[in-house]
C-alpha cells in the first residue's frame, strides 16, 4: 500500500502503517480480578517491543477486568492499546458510551469483534446481546469518526477519532467466502485487519493471493496473526479444540521432533520463520503476535524476529 | 407450530402444593401435535400427580379437559360452566405460554400454573423432534438469506455472518449445530445468488422489544376493548 500522511486518528499504529513500515503488535489479557500490578508487569514486557497492544475484551467469554480499564493502565505504562470490543456483552448504547469514554481518556485504536459465544465461558447461561454484529460495529465506529454522528443520527460534540481494526479468519469455511467477508469489513470501514493465528501457510498464501487479486490489500492493512506454540499439547489442543483453527500435522510433527526441553524454542523458531515470510509477502503489512500468557517472552521473540527497534514518531 | 416441553415433575408438584382440587387444561392444537400438552399428555400427567400426592398423604382431586385452542375465547368459553366458583382451587395449563395466559386472564380469581415450558416456533423434523426456525422478530430477512433464518439459527443472531467460529459447517457452540451462515452461503451459492449477502446488512432496529399488538388492515379493536 502506498504511504500516506493524512491520519484519521492520533494512533501510533496508524503512523507506523501509513509510513510503510512493517507493523508489530502484541496482546495483553486483563486479569480475573483487580490486580493492577499484573497488568503493569505484562505491559512492561511489551513496551518498546510492539507498536500497539490488543487488550482483550472478556476473551473466551470469561469475566475479566474491563478492556477499557486495562487499556488505560497500558497507556499509563507507555503502551498504545488496541481496545478490543465484542458485540456479545453490550448493546449499541453501551458500545457508543464506551467508545466516547475510551477516546476521551486516550484510546486511539479499536478492534471490532463478534466475540466468542457466552456458552464457552464462565457464565454460560448469560444472555448474549449481539444487538449489532462486528461488521455493523465497524460501520458504527466509522460513522462516529467520519460523520460525527451517533447511530441514531444525532450529532456528537467532539467525535471520537479511532483507527479501526477488524479480525479475519482466513481458515474458516467456506474458504471462498473469506475474501468476500474481508471485503465487507473493508467496505464497512476497517482500516486494519488482524488475522486469526496462522499455522497453515499454504492456505494463508492463497488467501492473500485472492485478497491481492481483488485489490483488497490496497484498501486495508493486514497484520498476520502469529501465536508461537509452547508445547505439543498446546498444538494438539489448537488443532482439535479451537473452532476455526487450522493446525497442519507438519507443525505438530516438527514440535514432536525436538527434545522436550527445546519444544518451546522450536515453536518460537516456527513463528519467526513465518514472520520472515510475512515481511516479504505482498499484501501483508505487519504481524500481530498473540503470545498468550507468554508476554515475558515477547522481547526475545521480537529480537529473534528482527523487528526491533520499533519506529518512534514525534 | 408452537412447541413446548413438559416441565420437570418436581416443579409441577411444588407449584400445586397446598391445592387439592385442580383442573388440568390441555390444548388440542400445537402442543398436541408436538406431544407436550394434548389430551393424552393431560391424562398421563394427572395420573402421575394423583399417585405422587397419594404417596404424600395429600390426595389431589384432579380433573382433565382438553379444548381445541386455549388462545381463542370461543373455545375457552366451554370451560365456564365447568369452572364454576369454588369447584377448583387451582388451574394447570398444558398449553403454550399464550394459552396459559389467556386461561389465567379468563379466570382471574383462580391461580393458574404452567405445566409446560414453551420453547419456540419449530418444524417437525421427525416424530418427537422439533427444530426451532423462527423467533418472530417482526422483520423477516429470509428473502436475502436463502430461506434460512440467521436470527434463529445463528447462535449470535448475526446479520453478516459467518463469524470466525464457524467450524467445518458447524457452529462454534456444538458440532451438532449447523452453522446458519455456512448453510446460507451454500444455498445462495447453489442458486447463483451470493450477491444477496455480499452487501452489508446494516444495523436493524429491533421490533420485538415492546409488547406487540397486531391489527390487520381493515380491522380495529372492538369498541368495548378499546380503552
Amino acid at each position: 500500500m502506498s504511504t500516506e500522511t493524512k491520519y484519521s486518528s492520533g494512533s501510533n499504529l496508524e503512523k507506523v502503517l501509513k509510513s510503510g513500515q512493517f507493523a508489530f503488535t502484541g496482546e495483553l489479557g486483563p486479569p480475573r480480578g483487580t490486580d493492577v500490578d499484573e497488568v503493569r508487569e505484562k505491559a512492561r514486557f511489551l513496551k518498546g517491543h510492539v507498536d500497539s497492544v490488543n487488550i482483550t475484551d472478556n476473551q473466551t467469554a470469561v469475566v475479566r477486568m474491563s478492556s477499557w480499564a486495562a487499556s488505560l493502565i497500558a497507556i499509563d505504562e507507555g503502551l498504545e492499546p488496541n481496545y478490543q470490543m465484542v458485540c456479545r456483552d453490550r448493546n449499541r448504547l453501551a458500545m457508543q458510551a464506551d467508545i466516547l469514554g475510551g477516546y476521551a481518556l486516550g484510546i486511539r485504536n479499536m478492534l471490532c469483534l463478534s466475540g466468542d459465544h457466552q456458552q464457552f465461558g464462565d457464565h454460560p447461561d448469560a444472555k448474549g446481546v449481539f444487538d449489532i454484529d462486528s461488521i455493523q460495529l465497524i460501520a458504527l465506529v466509522k460513522q462516529m469518526r467520519d460523520e460525527g454522528r451517533f447511530l441514531s443520527g444525532n450529532e456528537i460534540h467532539k467525535p471520537p477519532k479511532m483507527f479501526i481494526g477488524a479480525a479475519s479468519n482466513p481458515f474458516a469455511d467456506p474458504f471462498e467466502w473469506r475474501v468476500h467477508r474481508l471485503a465487507k469489513k473493508i467496505e464497512a470501514g476497517a482500516d486494519f485487519i488482524q488475522t486469526q493465528c496462522i499455522y497453515n501457510m499454504p492456505k494463508f498464501r492463497e488467501f492473500i493471493r485472492l485478497a491481492n487479486e481483488e485489490g483488497l490489500t490496497e484498501k486495508v492493512y493486514i497484520l498476520g496473526g502469529v501465536t508461537p506454540m509452547k508445547s505439543v499439547g498446546m498444538a494438539r489442543y489448537m488443532a482439535t479444540k479451537v473452532p476455526g483453527m487450522d493446525v497442519p500435522e507438519e507443525i505438530i510433527n516438527r514440535l514432536k521432533g525436538v527434545e522436550k526441553s527445546k519444544v518451546a524454542q522450536e515453536g518460537i523458531n516456527i513463528a519467526c520463520e513465518q514472520i520472515e515470510e510475512f515481511k516479504a509477502m505482498k499484501g501483508v503489512h505487519g504481524v500481530h503476535l498473540m503470545a498468550i500468557e507468554w508476554e515475558h517472552m515477547v522481547p526475545q521473540i521480537a529480537e529473534q524476529a528482527k523487528v526491533l527497534p520499533r519506529p518512534v514518531f514525534d | 407450530m408452537i412447541v413446548a416441553k413438559r416441565k420437570p415433575f418436581a416443579e409441577i408438584m411444588a407449584m400445586l402444593e397446598g391445592y387439592d382440587k385442580v383442573l388440568n387444561v390441555g390444548c388440542g392444537t400445537c402442543v398436541s401435535v408436538c406431544l407436550a400438552g394434548g389430551e393424552k399428555e393431560v391424562a398421563v400427567l394427572n395420573t402421575e400427580l394423583e399417585m405422587a400426592r397419594r404417596l404424600q398423604d395429600a390426595p389431589l382431586d384432579i380433573q382433565g379437559h382438553t379444548i381445541e385452542r386455549q388462545c381463542d375465547r370461543e373455545y375457552l368459553a366451554e370451560l365456564d360452566t365447568m369452572i364454576a366458583d369454588g369447584k377448583f382451587d387451582a388451574l394447570l395449563s398444558m398449553a403454550c405460554g399464550v394459552g396459559i395466559q389467556f386461561l389465567a386472564e379468563r379466570y382471574p380469581r383462580i391461580p393458574t400454573f404452567p405445566a409446560v415450558d414453551t420453547t419456540g416456533l419449530a418444524v417437525n423434523q421427525a416424530v418427537g423432534w422439533y427444530e426451532e426456525r423462527c423467533r418472530s422478530c417482526s422483520q423477516c430477512v429470509l428473502g436475502t438469506t436463502g430461506g434460512i433464518c440467521p436470527i434463529t439459527m445463528c447462535a449470535k443472531g448475526l446479520l453478516n455472518g459467518p463469524c470466525g467460529g464457524t467450524n467445518k459447517g458447524s457452529c462454534e457452540i456444538s458440532a451438532d449445530q449447523p452453522c446458519a451462515w455456512f448453510r446460507i452461503h451454500e444455498r445462495l451459492s447453489g442458486q447463483g445468488r451470493l450477491d444477496a449477502i455480499r452487501k452489508i446488512n446494516t444495523t436493524r432496529g429491533w421490533n420485538d422489544q415492546t409488547p406487540r399488538n397486531l391489527i390487520q388492515p381493515g380491522y380495529k379493536k372492538p369498541e368495548r376493548m378499546a380503552k
